[in-house]
C-alpha cells in the first residue's frame, strides 16, 4: 500500500480528477494549501508596503492506493497537471503501513478501493 | 422649485450610486473565484471615480446639453457651464437643474459597470480603463441623447423608456453579449457555470440594488408624486413576481429552488419593469415579472449553455435579455391612465406605440453592438484586451492589482 501526495496547480484539479476517474481511481482528500518550489510568488502591495514574493496557492492530493495502482495513478496526475512550466507541481509516493474502513472496520488492501 | 421634489430626486441619487457600489459590485464579486473578486470590486469602484469626472466634464452635456440635428448634444454645458440652481423646464421644472444633472450621473456609472458581468475574470486594466471610457462617451452618451434628450430623435419618435429599459440595460446587455464574443472564454470554461466564490456576496448585491433600484425607477419621476408612488409600487411588485417565478421555475426543472435563481430572477425582474415602471399599473407590473422570470431563465440556463459563449455573470442573459423584454412590455402595457405624459400600449388600442418600443429596440441593439466591435477593436489594437493566459489562471487581483481578497494563512 501506498500513500501518493500530489502538488498540483489549482486550475489543474478538473483535469486531474477526470484522468483519476479514467482509470478507476476514485477515492482521495483534496486540501487547499500554499507553498512555494521554483516558481517565484508575486509581489503584494499594500498601502504602498511592497511584500515580495508570497506564497502560492496549490491544491494537495491525498490518495492511498494499492501497489498495483500506483504506476497509473502517477501516469494520470501527470496527464492532467503537466503543462512543462514551473509551477506544476510534484507528487510525493510513500509506504502507507495501515488503513481502516471505519464504517465496515476492514483493513489493510480491502480498506482501500 | 419644489422642496419635496428636489429633497426625493437628491435621496434618489445616493440611493442609485448605492447600485453599483456596493451593490451591483458584491452582486457579481460573489459570483466570481476567489482570485478575482477584488479586479470587479476595482472596475466598479473605479467607473463609479471615472464616469462621475467625464459626466460634469462633457459627458452630461454631450448627452443632454443643446441638441445637434437630433443626435448628441453639444459642448454648451461642458464643466457644468450653466447647469445650476434654475430648473430647466425640458427636463425638471421642479427641481434645480444641477439635482437633474447629479441624478443622471449615477446612471451614466452603472451602465457600464453592468458590461463588467461579460468580461469578468479575464481583462487587462488599462483595457478595461479605456473601453469604459470610449463605450460611456460614444455609445451611453450618444443613445441617451436620442431617448431621453431634448431633440433626440427617437424621443421625437415618441418612445418611451422610464428608468432606463433601452439606455441602461439594453445598450449595455447587447455591449457585453458582443464582448463576451469577441474576447472568447475564460480558461477552463466548458459549457457551465465556474462556482461562485461567495453566494452571500451576491444575495447582499442583488438586495442592495433591489434597494438602490427605487431611486433608479420612483426617482425617474423626477418628483415625489403619484407617478412616483406608481413606479415604487411597480417596481416591488414585477420584482418579487420574478424572483419568486425564478426559484419555482428551478424548483420544478431541478428539483430544488436556490438563493442564487432568487437574486437571480429578482434582478431580471427589477431590469424589466425599468422601462416601464413609470407607465404600467401593478397588476400589469406583476405580469410583466413573471415573463421575465421565464423568459431570461431559458436565456441563461438553456440557450447560453448551448451555444456556449461565456457570457460569464450573464450582464446579456439578464440585462440585455430582461431589457428588451421590458421595452416591448411597455409597448403592450403603458396606459395613459396611469401617465398622461406617456401614452397607451397594444393592450389599450395604440398599434404604434408598440411598433414604435420594436423598433427602438431595433436601434439600440444595433448601434451597441456596431460601436461595441469598433471600440474593442481599437482597444485590443493599442492595449491588447485580454490579460496573458498564465496571469487569468494565477487571476487578476495578483497580476493587475497585486492584492490578494483573503489570507489563507495570517
Amino acid at each position: 500500500m501506498k500513500l501518493i501526495i500530489a502538488i498540483i496547480q489549482p486550475h489543474k484539479l478538473d483535469s486531474v480528477k477526470a484522468a483519476l476517474e479514467d482509470i478507476d481511481v476514485n477515492l482521495m482528500t483534496v486540501t487547499n494549501v500554499l507553498g512555494q518550489g521554483r516558481q517565484k510568488g508575486l509581489t503584494e502591495i499594500y498601502r504602498g508596503a511592497k511584500e515580495a514574493g508570497g506564497l502560492l496557492t496549490k491544491v494537495r492530493l491525498d490518495i492511498a492506493v494499492n501497489e498495483d495502482f500506483v504506476e497509473p495513478t502517477i501516469k494520470a496526475i501527470t496527464k492532467g497537471a503537466h503543462t512543462g512550466d514551473v509551477g506544476d507541481g510534484k507528487i510525493f509516493v510513500v509506504d502507507l503501513a495501515e488503513c481502516v474502513r471505519i464504517s465496515s472496520t476492514e483493513r489493510g488492501e480491502k480498506a482501500i478501493g | 422649485m419644489n422642496s419635496g421634489d428636489t429633497a426625493w430626486v437628491l435621496m434618489s441619487t445616493a440611493l442609485v450610486l448605492l447600485m453599483t457600489m456596493p451593490g451591483l459590485a458584491f452582486f457579481y464579486g460573489g459570483l466570481v473565484r476567489r482570485k478575482n473578486v477584488l479586479s470587479i470590486l476595482m472596475q466598479c469602484f473605479i467607473i463609479l471615480c471615472v464616469i462621475s469626472l467625464q459626466w460634469v466634464l462633457f459627458g452630461y452635456s454631450l448627452a443632454f446639453g443643446p441638441d445637434f440635428h437630433g443626435l448628441i448634444g453639444n459642448l454648451n454645458w461642458a464643466g457644468l457651464n450653466g447647469v445650476g440652481a434654475l430648473p430647466n423646464p425640458n427636463y425638471a421644472a421642479t427641481i434645480p437643474h444641477s439635482v437633474f444633472m447629479v441624478f443622471q450621473m449615477m446612471f451614466a456609472v452603472i451602465t457600464p459597470a453592468l458590461i463588467i458581468g461579460a468580461y469578468a475574470e479575464r481583462v487587462k486594466f488599462p483595457a478595461f480603463l479605456l473601453f469604459t471610457i470610449l463605450w460611456a462617451t460614444f455609445v451611453y452618451d450618444p443613445l441617451a441623447h436620442w431617448v431621453w434628450g431634448t431633440g433626440g430623435w427617437l424621443k421625437n419618435l415618441g418612445a418611451l423608456d422610464f428608468a432606463g429599459g433601452i439606455v441602461v440595460h439594453v445598450s449595455s446587455g447587447v455591449s457585453a453579449l458582443v464582448l463576451a464574443l469577441l474576447l472568447g472564454k475564460r480558461v477552463g470554461y466548458n459549457h457551465k457555470p465556474i462556482r461562485p466564490h461567495n453566494l452571500p456576496f451576491t444575495v447582499l448585491g442583488a438586495a442592495l440594488l433591489w434597494f438602490g433600484w427605487f431611486g433608479f425607477n420612483a426617482g425617474s419621476a423626477l418628483a415625489a408624486d403619484g407617478i412616483a408612488a406608481n413606479a415604487f409600487i411597480a417596481t416591488n411588485t414585477a420584482t418579487a413576481a420574478a424572483g419568486l417565478t425564478w426559484a419555482v421555475i428551478e424548483w420544478w426543472h431541478n428539483g430544488t429552488p436556490t438563493i442564487l435563481g432568487a437574486a437571480t430572477g429578482a434582478v431580471a425582474g427589477l431590469v424589466a419593469i425599468t422601462p416601464a415602471c413609470g407607465f404600467v399599473n401593478p397588476m400589469n407590473a406583476l405580469f410583466i415579472g413573471i415573463a421575465v422570470a421565464f423568459i431570461c431563465y431559458l436565456a441563461v440556463a438553456v440557450i447560453k449553455a448551448k451555444l456556449g459563449y461565456d457570457d460569464s455573470l450573464d450582464a446579456f442573459g439578464v440585462h440585455g435579455v430582461g431589457g428588451t423584454w421590458g421595452t416591448i412590455a411597455t409597448g403592450i402595457f403603458a396606459e395613459k391612465a396611469v401617465n398622461a405624459a406617456g401614452n397607451n400600449g397594444l393592450f389599450f388600442g395604440n398599434v404604434h406605440q408598440f411598433l414604435v418600443q420594436g423598433f427602438l429596440v431595433v436601434v439600440a441593439v444595433g448601434f451597441a453592438a456596431i460601436m461595441t466591435i469598433i471600440i474593442f477593436k481599437i482597444v485590443d489594437a493599442l492595449i491588447g484586451m485580454r490579460v496573458e493566459e498564465k496571469n487569468e489562471i494565477v487571476g487578476l487581483d495578483l497580476t493587475q492589482q497585486s492584492e490578494a481578497a483573503y489570507t489563507v494563512i495570517e
